[in-house]
């Protein structure tokens, strides 16, 4: 567990410090916001098109520190540090996304507020959205990170974590999008279906924290 | 054991056996794959073919009974960039399991040994080529390994340290050692035995 607080604790003093992530995800999401709101010509959404535009915006952003994630263990050796470590290297996997996750509620901290603004009438749909989005970003975190381990080993990084993510968000962005659509209806929010897209994206989780779990330690292989 | 990278031999068949407390030389030009074979018997890479016995670990198959036991000193010092020093050195510790108390202590002592302790909270990509090399060496031996496997330990330093830093990587407490290095006069001057790939 000290190991795991060691290498989270690292990753958050280096974004404070260099903040090389998260002003990009937040301005991102933020000019993706005001493209959406002068490609489309409307000062509100609602229902399904409100909730596919905030979700793939988020999932949008989260790509850019996607790609970073594991830029420092590659070129500054913290993989060979976790590899001679007396440590379980599944660690590095717990630690990187729980990084991930909380970059992303930072993100939304900044994004929904702006989403609300921009395109939303009133602020009651917001809280029924916390648990939809914190379900997210577990999956999220959770195959990003996987994904990214396998990015960095490659000279294609930029091109590769995109690449096999998206296809394998689009069950999460079903799932987000389809639980967070009756609450951001316009008549105020309605939980029609509500409980089983939670159920789903929490399987998602499931799903995605034991494959992680299991493949990780060989992703860290030569 | 032996190491491919494609069709390209990395590292062909090595046989060397090293008693402990022995220091090994390991000389040859640029590209003969002395750096491979650190890694190798660091756990890093996996062999092509063949296999090692290192502190009674088989490998590759138990590479995981060496974790802790190795030091290991690349040809990059393979910092954090945007830690400082001690912030390096102290989570290093904390990941082989050292206590909060006894690792302030050590990482002190360390950084005194290499005459930088007035530099330890400076960012790792603000210190010189050679000063990281210091820090780096502190990492090697902060778990007091038992094998320590260098690889140009000498690189970018000055002539003082140079001293500072071969005191620290050296013989005492019966260590195994492995030293990768161009300088073949300094070197074989340190080495029970030497093997030239």
């Amino acid at each position: 567990m000290d190991a795991y607080r060691a290498l989270l604790g690292k990753d958050l003093r280096v974004e404070l410090r260099t903040l090389r992530s998260l002003p990009a995800m937040a301005l991102f999401a933020v000019t993706i916001f005001v493209v959406f709101r002068f490609g489309l010509d409307r000062t509100g959404l609602e229902g399904e098109l409100a909730a596919g535009v905030l979700v793939v915006t988020l999932l949008f952003a989260s790509i850019l520190a996607i790609n970073r994630l594991f830029v420092a263990e590659r070129d500054e050796g913290g993989f060979e540090l976790v590899r001679l470590a007396p440590v379980d290297r599944t660690v590095l996997f717990a630690a990187k996304a729980s990084a991930l996750l909380a970059y992303l509620v930072v993100l939304e901290l900044v994004a929904v507020p702006v989403f609300a603004l921009f395109f939303l009438d009133s602020a009651a749909a917001l809280p029924p959205l916390v648990p939809v989005l914190l379900l997210a970003d577990i999956g999220l975190a959770l195959i990003g990170t996987l994904i990214s381990t396998i990015a960095t080993m490659s000279t294609a990084r930029d091109l590769l974590a995109p690449l096999i993510l998206l296809p394998l968000m689009v069950p999460l962005v079903i799932a987000a999008a389809g639980a967070a659509e009756p609450v951001l209806r316009a008549g105020g929010p309605e939980y029609e279906r509500f409980g089983t897209w939670l159920a789903v994206l929490g399987l998602y989780d499931g799903v995605f924290a034991l494959v992680g779990y299991a493949v990780f330690d060989y992703l860290l292989e030569d | 054991m032996g190491r491919d990278y494609g069709d390209r031999a990395a590292l062909g068949e090595v046989e060397l056996e090293l008693a402990p407390g022995q220091t090994l030389a390991v000389l040859g030009p640029n590209g003969s794959g002395k750096t491979t074979l650190l890694r190798l018997l660091a756990g890093l890479l996996r062999p092509s073919r063949g296999s090692a016995v290192v502190l009674g670990c088989a490998l590759p198959g138990e590479t995981w009974r060496l974790r802790g036991r190795v030091g290991y000193l690349a040809h990059a010092p393979l910092l954090y960039r945007d830690l400082s020093a001690r912030e390096n050195l102290l989570l290093a510790a904390r990941l082989h399991g050292i206590g909060a108390d006894s690792a302030s202590g050590r990482v002190e002592r360390l950084l005194e040994s290499v005459a930088i302790s007035d530099r330890g909270d400076d960012r790792v990509g603000e210190l010189s080529a050679g000063m990281a090399q210091r820090v780096a060496a502190c990492r090697a031996v902060l778990h007091d390994p038992e094998l320590l496997l260098l690889d140009e330990p000498d690189a970018h330093l000055d002539a003082e340290a140079r001293s500072l830093v071969g005191a620290l990587l050296g013989r005492e407490n019966g260590r195994t050692r492995v030293i990768v290095s161009h300088d073949r006069d300094r070197v074989l001057a340190d080495a029970d035995l030497a093997l030239e790939l």
